[in-house]
């Protein structure tokens, strides 16, 4: 039976994340997980994140980030929201904090104005750059749901835009690795369909 | 295109139940809150806020099971609020799985502690629920209450919306209690003055009553979001028409 582990390092909303592939998947068996053995021992990842990057990259002991790095760079991944942003190569939130560089990009703060709210709260338009496995059955420009202060402006490695003020990337696909800033598993259907195509992925 | 506005349907739950009371008062029992989550997901809510008005000690349990029984069955955001008043209160809410926790009385009575919920979990989940009545003695003045409105705090509306977004509040639910049960529209002149004062999203809330009130929340209030509860409820209007009346406005929704 395929094994999904949800990678629970302290940080981000894991029982929306399961319960949205729960309500999905047919076979596989989907767990929320910081055990290395059972990390190794999982089919595909999922790598959520939520709150501040520093607390995020913190909570994640040394041993666990070793694993968890080797482990995401030969299994089929999907990082979500500041689970994305830490796959990048840096971020300009808590003062700086380095990535862990899979995906090429920099994260920056969104800038507000009078009509530009921070956080990029609710739901936005979804622009494909190019075609993705994940993206089947999902329209172009279909909304999603972001709740994000910072974005990444621009990326070898962008699959999807979205416009909030600026241009950001909204997802960035490479080799095995699928890495959004929204959250798939509270943007209804179109989330669902994304988290159904993310179990029928072989990479 | 940029972020769509959003309609958020309200549950005001009491005991396990959803009511709509005039005022708070004259309580009037509209069903299942599971069951009417549900509903509101298939006709296109953007979002769901559910008030646990009773937020006593003895009913928190139940509380806690409501949520968790939405959110397993409910994929779009989900705000729950009444009686949160500890870190603690948080962390189980998030954990039964709301998406964001809305902090009103506890904010008013010890400010920090939106700082410090903001600092633990982050601005994405922490709403500030602002109550506000109109001053009478001063206009486009308005002042926080608490305890339903019974409690005037003294604090400005205007300088406590700037105060907690400054302490890291990431959205703002604005109700009026002069205009909350009255089906009269939202006070816009409040939400306006609100809105242009801070960067972070509000939503407007009190005294919707028909749709034309939900497109002047957002086109003459200056709203991100809509909250409306009696409407919804007992059917006078559905989410998808609420939306295809704010598209006919030219308002960006979402379908």
């Amino acid at each position: 039976m395929t094994q999904i582990a949800v990678i629970d390092y302290g940080m981000g909303n894991l029982h929306s994340v399961s319960k949205a592939l729960e309500a999905v998947s047919q076979k596989e068996n989907i767990v929320i997980t910081s055990d290395q053995e059972v990390i190794k021992a999982s089919d595909k990842l999922v790598f959520p994140g939520v709150g501040a990057i520093k607390d995020c990259m913190e909570a994640f002991s040394i041993d666990l980030k070793e694993t968890v790095l080797e482990e995401v760079k030969k299994k089929p991944t999907l990082a979500i929201c500041v689970g994305m942003q830490m796959l990048l190569e840096s971020s300009e939130e808590n003062g700086g904090v380095e990535g862990l560089g899979l995906l090429n990009g920099k994260v920056c703060k969104i800038q507000s104005n009078k009509d530009i709210k921070v956080p990029h709260m609710g739901w936005n338009q979804v622009n494909y750059l190019k075609e993705h496995f994940l993206l089947k059955n999902i329209i172009d420009s279909s909304y999603f749901y972001f709740v994000h202060s910072y974005c990444c402006p621009s990326s070898k490695d962008a699959l999807t835009e979205t416009i909030h003020g600026e241009k950001f990337v909204s997802s960035f696909a490479k080799d095995n690795i699928f890495a959004v800033q929204f959250h798939p598993e509270k943007s209804q259907s179109a989330g669902l369909q994304l988290y159904k195509n993310f179990l029928n992925w072989s990479v | 295109m940029s972020v769509a506005k959003r309609i958020i349907p309200c549950l005001d739950v009491d005991k396990g139940r959803v009511v709509k009371g005039v005022n708070f008062l004259n309580i009037r029992d509209a069903g299942d809150p599971v069951e009417i989550a549900k509903r509101y997901d298939t006709e296109g809510a953007d979002e769901i806020t559910m008030l646990d008005i009773t937020a006593s000690h003895e009913t928190r349990d139940t509380t806690y099971k409501t949520v968790e029984s939405i959110a397993s069955q409910v994929f779009i955001p989900l705000t729950v609020g009444g009686g949160v008043r500890k870190i603690e209160d948080i962390k189980k809410l998030l954990r039964s799985g709301a998406d964001k926790v809305s902090i009103n009385t506890s904010a008013v009575e010890n400010p920090s502690f939106v700082k410090e919920a903001a600092d633990k979990f982050g601005s994405q989940c922490i709403v500030v629920a602002v109550d506000a009545k109109a001053k009478t003695d001063k206009e486009n003045s308005w002042e926080v209450v608490t305890y339903g409105g019974r409690n005037r705090t003294g604090k400005d509306v205007l300088e406590w919306t700037e105060q907690v977004a400054e302490y890291g509040a990431g959205e703002i639910l604005l109700t009026s209690m002069d205009r909350d049960g009255t089906k009269e529209g939202f006070d816009n002149n409040l939400v306006s003055k609100v809105s242009s004062g801070i960067s972070i999203p509000v939503i407007a809330s009190g005294g919707v009553g028909n749709l034309d009130h939900l497109i002047d929340g957002v086109k003459i209030g200056g709203a991100e979001a809509v909250l409306a509860a009696s409407i919804f409820h007992f059917s006078e209007f559905s989410i998808k028409e609420a939306k295809e009346a704010m598209k006919a406005s030219g308002i960006t929704v979402r379908f």
